[in-house]
């Protein structure tokens, strides 16, 4: 016995508040026991056939520009591409669940959710391309670029959120982050501050199970990565981001909750990274291919399929109209990204800030007489 | 060429720099719905430093807002706010305190205009009360202009009068572009007359503070007094100095500076930062390059030593003062 063990009994004297119990109950705030599932559930019979049509047929073809993105990588038409092969319920219900005046802000792996909210491939690729760091409009398309340094977005998605409150909008903020964001202090600075200023945010951490090639038992000895929510004091969600439907409802609750003033919620979807990092990572130098083909039985496709033909939803027509709206998208893709994109190298100098320097002139001027005598060269 | 601007009598008030930056914030306030103050203790403190005095009172907590103590999640938080359309001020304790919003800074609020070709621009006023000189501890002292100004895409601005505080303050929240405001913590407490009704300067414009035939010296901020004081002791030496406030790091008015290093053919960089890789050479180097032939000597520097800030009670050893910028002087050659 030591003086420790004596902790629940002891009266802490009162002059400290909150001292004595939790300053709230986490009970509510813990994510469930397992993820949430409505695939293969009887949630799936109460779930709007129309909605489970949608899903389908924008999984299909998320899968479908994820494999053409792939295909631009090997024949040099973009720089790099960090796929959402086997995340795409994860892309697509994050576009779904949000409203037109909503903000997406989403990591470099996350361009299927910015072309689901309707952004140009041609124009959510620009970075990947290599041919412009944002090639969309954040503001009409209230999406922000897409974020490399991990997690930096997730204070700007709670800013933007605690902006929209003061100012009465019904705008609610939506980050997408993945389980080796979550290291990072920004993750961290953000829930919190989000919890403080009951912002109307939600997070959304795809835990993919690897960060480049670190498995998250390297990254986390949290019970799961739901359960940091409730150290900040917001509910954390768990939830099977393979599964559309169960990604659909769980997103959609935590939206909503914080439109109508509820507050900010982290989710944790679990999913899988089926390709590498990138096209220029090795993945079998960290994971063995049972896991992936393990992983590939769970596809969010094929579990969404499934569920479907139980339900007598998965028509020929549907199938095939998905499967023509995923061809035309590829064939534009290629046909848009195998013409030469136009560059305009003065352009670097232009919004660097609202007025040129003096310095930045002379430079636009230096790097102008460059493209003359080259361009002199040429002729 | 600017000089300061004439004051009209009956609406000049005697203040400390602190009070004409408090002022400002509560100005533009007032002017401006959308400027929100941010920070660790502004709100019913009042800042460290008293510079958000009042805000809270008379704007809400939600205008001058008490965050919680971190500050990439404060800059990061500001981002967001910038984004949808506020305008952000925020403080950051102290020059060393403000390390941990770095990459928000450099990633985010230095490249987001340039990153959306424009679409989003972030006009947020980074104050950060900077450099030594008032016997703080470590971490409280360190003259930080360097990291910011060699990041392209921020501004940086540093008053080293009461009157500069508060135009540039003003003229700094009014940007639309991010500026970095570097307050020089130890002429935070000096008293001077001053006009809140003059028009406010762009951001941008050096100043003569002084003008002599002899050699300039060329400074900003916390340096700007001991570089009169040894203009002042110099006229014992012959020497009759001109000196030059830059006012404003970036962007630099490298025209005002090449004009007067022009006409006097001798000049010397004076900042409190350790020299190498600092704003000072960079300023030399672009004199000499523009002013070349012009020149009598090479433009030297004076600056602090290239050492971590020291303990307070060595610090005086580290700090440029009058001697320092006195024995530069005497070596700009001219016996040729």
């Amino acid at each position: 016995m030591t003086v420790l063990d004596h902790r629940h009994t002891a009266a802490v004297p009162g002059w400290l508040p909150g001292a004595t119990a939790p300053r709230t109950d986490p009970e509510p705030l813990l994510p469930d026991a397992a993820p949430v599932r409505v695939l293969g559930t009887p949630a799936l019979e109460k779930t709007d056939p129309a909605l489970l049509r949608e899903l389908y047929r924008r999984l299909v073809v998320g899968r479908r520009y994820n494999q053409q993105a792939t295909t631009l990588t090997k024949q040099g038409r973009l720089a790099v591409y960090p796929a959402s092969t086997g995340q795409e319920a994860c892309q697509i219900t994050a576009a779904l669940a949000l409203q037109q005046q909503d903000w997406l802000f989403p990591s470099y792996r996350d361009t299927l959710a910015v072309v689901s909210r309707g952004v140009d491939p041609l124009e959510a690729l620009t970075l990947l391309r290599g041919n412009a760091h944002t090639g969309y409009d954040p503001k009409a398309s209230r999406t922000a670029p897409l974020c490399t340094p991990l997690a930096t977005q997730a204070p700007h998605a709670v800013g933007l959120a605690h902006a929209a409150r003061l100012a009465g909008d019904p705008t609610v903020a939506l980050a997408m982050l993945g389980d080796g964001g979550t290291s990072e202090g920004d993750f961290h600075e953000a829930l919190n501050f989000a919890a403080v200023l009951h912002a109307p945010v939600v997070f959304l951490v795809q835990n993919n199970g690897y960060a480049i090639s670190v498995p998250l038992t390297q990254q986390s000895a949290a019970p799961t990565l739901a359960h940091k929510a409730v150290g900040y004091g917001m509910p954390g969600r768990l939830v099977d981001g393979n599964d559309a439907p169960a990604m659909h409802a769980v997103l959609t609750e935590a939206v909503e909750r914080a439109r109508s003033g509820g507050g900010p919620t982290l989710i944790e979807a679990l999913t899988y990274r089926v390709e590498a990092h990138t096209n220029a990572d090795d993945a079998t130098r960290y994971r063995h291919e049972e896991e992936v083909a393990a992983w590939r039985e769970h596809d969010p496709i094929l579990l969404m399929e499934r569920g479907m033909r139980e339900l007598g939803l998965l028509d020929d027509q549907l199938v095939q109209d998905a499967a023509d709206e995923a061809e035309a998208l590829a064939a534009r893709m290629r046909a848009e990204f195998h013409a030469e994109p136009e560059l305009d190298p003065m352009s670097l100098f232009a919004h660097v800030y609202a007025e040129p320097t003096q310095q930045l002139r002379e430079q636009a001027a230096q790097l102008a007489a460059e493209l003359a005598a080259e361009a002199e060269v040429h002729h | 060429m600017t000089t300061a601007p004439a004051r009209s009598a009956a609406a000049t008030r005697t203040s400390t720099m602190a009070q004409a930056l408090n002022t400002a914030l509560h100005d533009a306030m007032k002017a401006d719905p959308t400027v929100h103050v941010m920070g660790e203790d502004v709100g019913q403190l009042g800042g460290v430093f008293r510079i958000t005095d009042g805000l809270t009172a008379e704007f809400g907590p939600e205008r001058c807002l008490d965050t919680p103590l971190a500050e990439a999640g404060i800059l990061g938080t500001a981002i967001g706010m910038a984004m949808y359309g506020l305008r952000p001020v925020v403080e950051m304790q102290f020059d060393a305190f403000a390390y941990p919003a770095m990459e928000q800074l450099f990633s985010h609020v230095a490249k987001m205009r340039n990153r959306t070709a424009g679409k989003l621009p972030l006009p947020i006023t980074i104050r950060v009360p900077f450099g030594g000189g008032i016997g703080g501890v470590e971490h409280h002292s360190d003259a930080s202009e360097a990291y910011y100004t060699h990041t392209a895409g921020l501004h940086v601005v540093t008053p080293a009068t009461v009157a500069d505080a508060y135009g540039l303050l003003r003229a700094s929240i009014a940007s639309d572009d991010p500026v970095v405001f570097l307050e020089p913590k130890r002429l935070y407490w000096g008293k001077s007359e001053w006009d809140p009704t003059a028009p406010v300067e762009p951001i941008g414009k050096a100043v003569l503070r002084r003008t002599g035939r002899s050699a300039v010296l060329i400074t900003y901020g916390p340096s700007l007094p001991v570089c009169l004081e040894a203009a002042e002791a110099a006229k014992a030496e012959g020497w009759d100095l001109s000196v030059l406030d830059l006012r404003t790091l970036v962007p630099f008015d490298e025209e005002t500076a090449c004009e007067v290093v022009r006409s006097v053919g001798r000049a010397v960089v004076v900042h409190e930062a350790t020299g190498f890789g600092g704003a000072g050479a960079e300023i030399a180097a672009r004199l000499t390059e523009k002013c070349f032939h012009h020149l009598a000597a090479p433009v030297l520097r004076v600056t602090g030593f290239d050492i971590p800030y020291p303990p307070p009670m060595l610090e005086h050893h580290h700090l440029p003062g009058v001697d320092r910028i006195l024995d530069a002087v005497a070596r700009l050659q001219w016996e040729d």
